[in-house]
């Protein structure tokens, strides 16, 4: 035991004698959180439109101010024809054209129907369904204030309430996946060069005839990390909370329990990388142009996983961040108790296991 | 002219010694890229509903079955109490409650006016947002039909209807892959290429051989161009496998024409080059390279407008992605693979990352010194 302690006091001393690198390893994820929980969101607001108003009256001149006034859409530009849409898009000075007819109000008026066109960019298709339906159910918000007070029978109303997110903020679903995604890359990339630097540097063989296990060589390389790391998942908590504003309605502890978990885990799988390969630059290949696209696309935080093929779904199941994901958001905003998350907590604990395991017996692989 | 060709010819040797490599540079990238663009659809379906029916009419009958015949829906779970229902959301098995109260029929008939409750997980905004308007829009549609049996209908529309018609451009059948494989290979080539660079240059640096080449009467630049040419022409193999896997996995051929995408990936990758020798002048580890290098790809990816519409950024975070060359490429891609964009289409691109190129690569070839 006093071996390993000797062992962690010399990883400790590894790591802050760097001080550049020990600053970089506890700013990042500050500053990822800090960029990321503002600037992402799926919303879709302030939106370039453009109106060709063929029409010139009144109702148009009001359904155009309505437009304009919903916080989704900004007016840019005013087209007098058909043939300036393609060039409006082209120079992605709008992302939507609305068209309204000659006769709008005239045809409102007498025969009680009128049209209007949408025409959206879809080379975002994302973006384009969404304006669609914010610009529809402006124009029907519009209609139903022209209807105005005319009662009519039989009719369904809804009353709608939004759980767990009333103000419908983007930084509810994107911290808790920023926070999957920043542990999960820093995690792994700090361990992931650990060994195969020292097989690198040579240094290797002097471990090797230490009198330590291999199992403590590699969990001694793990603690500091780990310890770094508690640092930057409470350092992301608190801006979570206070700068973002995003709440911690369940069990503080209960969160950083599972934090630490997943640390583990994503410190498990950098070792098993560290171990299997011969140089920091395969490492680090690995560990980052091998992970990171994954990580952002089949954790399920930018696209939903219940959308992809089959064969997709089987694979998001494999990557840890996507557990993870699913615990925070359960913790942090519904407030979930253990009982509610108990399952991805043992994918999370056997993942643990696995990458663990695998990882020593690379390493012992190594000392034959 | 002759030492740089020597420093090339060795450069190249480093590179394609290490197969390990090589294979990673090659296979990584195209396995990512025809498994990853799947993954990329946002569009808003199979929401799961979770119905809480406290009527049991014909009516509540009909409407659901009009609700699961609209396509959006899943409808698999049926709870007694809302309270029920409400721990099917937390379980994550449902998105939205729909609560149909015991006097829904009778409220209709006898007051004409009735009313339900849905209740939405909104931890995702859009699809909250989304999932409630569809849900709505197919009640307005039942009660209309509904409506009709209670009520004569005149001829005419007796109140002002405006009927809204949409057409989607440049991919009408909003085929999500055409979008993103474009920016995937965008993001690809930007990492290869910035990260490779910026570790052959540290590296040389942590084991010492740097040391042998700033005694040798190499010149500053030749140093420099040596590590730029051989990434960059590693990265113009990757557009092509890029390119040539988008085109027989998923038949995208760019509206705008090969070339133009070559032009630009040419200069582009210049920029991205000069990041990575930037990055490499300032570290003193693999490690710390490779961290700042994340940081920085990380930024421009999830900043990139890929993924999120830049448009919806608050300002300064919009003023980030003006400094971010992924931004610019994607947009690129964009215009030229799907609105068929031409050169002069996309002049001003070129010279704002011309831009980035002249100032990233001087700067590092400035703070680049040979005695360390």
């Amino acid at each position: 035991m006093k071996q390993f302690f000797a062992f962690v006091k010399k990883e400790f001393y590894h790591i802050f004698r760097d001080r550049r690198t020990l600053f970089i390893l506890l700013a990042l994820p500050i500053v990822q959180i800090i960029i990321f929980g503002f600037a992402l969101t799926n919303e879709v607001k302030n939106t370039k439109v453009a109106v060709l108003d063929q029409s010139h009256d009144n109702a148009t001149a009001s359904l155009i101010h309505e437009i304009d006034a919903s916080k989704y859409f900004d007016l840019a530009v005013n087209i007098h024809s058909q043939s300036e849409i393609e060039n409006i898009f082209k120079t992605g000075a709008a992302k939507l054209v609305i068209v309204l007819p000659a006769s709008f109000e005239s045809d409102l008026q007498h025969l009680n129907t009128a049209q209007v066109q949408l025409i959206a960019d879809a080379s975002d298709p994302n973006t384009a369904t969404t304006l669609i339906n914010y610009a529809t159910s402006v124009i029907r918000d519009y209609q139903q204030r022209i209807t105005d007070e005319r009662k009519i029978p039989y009719t369904i109303s809804a009353q709608v309430r939004m759980l767990y997110n009333p103000q419908m903020k983007g930084a509810y679903s994107f911290v808790p996946g920023v926070m999957a995604m920043v542990l999960m890359l820093v995690c792994t990339l700090m361990t992931a060069i650990t060994i195969v630097r020292e097989k690198e540097l040579g240094t290797m063989e002097v471990m090797l005839v230490s009198p330590l296990q291999p199992l403590k060589i590699i969990l001694a390389k793990a603690v500091p990390y780990l310890l770094l790391s508690i640092v930057n998942i409470s350092s992301i908590l608190l801006l979570s909370v206070f700068v973002l504003d995003v709440p911690i309605n369940g069990s503080l502890l209960l969160l950083m329990m599972e934090s630490i978990l997943f640390i583990i885990t994503c410190l498990s799988f950098g070792l098993l990388i560290s171990a299997g390969t011969d140089s920091q630059q395969t490492a680090m290949f690995i560990a980052l142009t091998g992970m990171f696209l994954p990580t952002v696309m089949l954790s399920g935080f930018m696209f939903p996983v219940e959308n992809m093929p089959l064969p997709l779904r089987i694979i998001s199941n494999v990557v840890p961040a996507k557990w993870f994901y699913i615990i925070v958001k359960s913790v942090m905003i519904k407030g979930v108790n253990l009982s509610g998350i108990w399952k991805e907590t043992l994918i999370l604990i056997g993942m643990t296991i696995f990458l663990l395991s695998m990882a020593i017996k690379k390493f012992k692989i190594r000392l034959a | 002219m002759r030492t740089l060709l020597f420093l090339l010819q060795k450069e190249f040797r480093q590179v394609f010694r290490d197969p390990s490599i090589i294979r990673m540079i090659f296979v990584m990238p195209s396995i990512q890229l025809l498994v990853l663009p799947w993954a990329a659809d946002y569009e808003v379906k199979n929401i799961n509903l979770v119905v809480v029916d406290h009527d049991h009419s014909a009516y509540t009958q009909k409407l659901i079955s009009t609700i699961t015949a609209s396509g959006y829906f899943q409808l698999d779970i049926y709870t007694a109490s809302y309270t029920d229902a409400l721990h099917e959301i937390e379980q994550d098995r449902a998105d939205i409650v729909l609560e149909i109260p015991a006097t829904f029929e009778k409220d209709f008939i006898k007051e004409q006016h009735t009313n339900l409750f849905i209740a939405v997980n909104a931890i995702n905004g859009t699809k909250a947002g989304l999932g409630s308007a569809y849900l709505q829009t197919i009640l307005t549609d039942y009660n209309k039909d509904i409506r009709v049996k209670f009520i004569q209908q005149p001829k005419f529309n007796t109140a002002p209807v405006i009927n809204v018609t949409y057409s989607n451009w440049f991919n009408p059948l909003m085929n999500y892959k055409y979008f993103m494989v474009p920016g995937i290979i965008v993001i690809l080539l930007t990492m290869v290429g910035s990260f490779l660079a910026s570790l052959n240059i540290v590296k040389e640096k942590e084991t010492g051989t740097i040391e042998q080449i700033n005694v040798t009467p190499i010149k500053k630049y030749h140093f420099i161009l040596g590590k730029l040419i051989p990434f960059w022409i590693l990265g113009l193999m990757i557009l092509t496998i890029g390119l040539t896997i988008s085109y027989f996995a998923y038949g995208i051929v760019p509206a705008g024409g090969f070339l133009t995408i070559y032009i630009f990936a040419a200069v582009y990758l210049l920029a991205v080059l000069g990041l990575g020798l930037l990055v490499s002048t300032y570290c003193g580890t693999q490690q710390q390279a490779m961290l700042i290098s994340f940081f920085l790809m990380m930024i421009f990816t999830l900043m990139g407008g890929l993924y999120t519409p830049i448009d919806s950024m608050p300002e300064w975070a919009q003023w980030i992605t003006r400094f971010n060359p992924v931004t610019y490429f994607i947009e690129v891609m964009r215009m030229v693979v799907l609105k068929g964009s031409s050169l002069a289409d996309i002049r001003k691109h070129i010279f704002i990352v011309l831009g980035f190129a002249a100032v990233l690569n001087t700067w590092a070839v400035l703070s680049y010194r040979k005695r360390s």
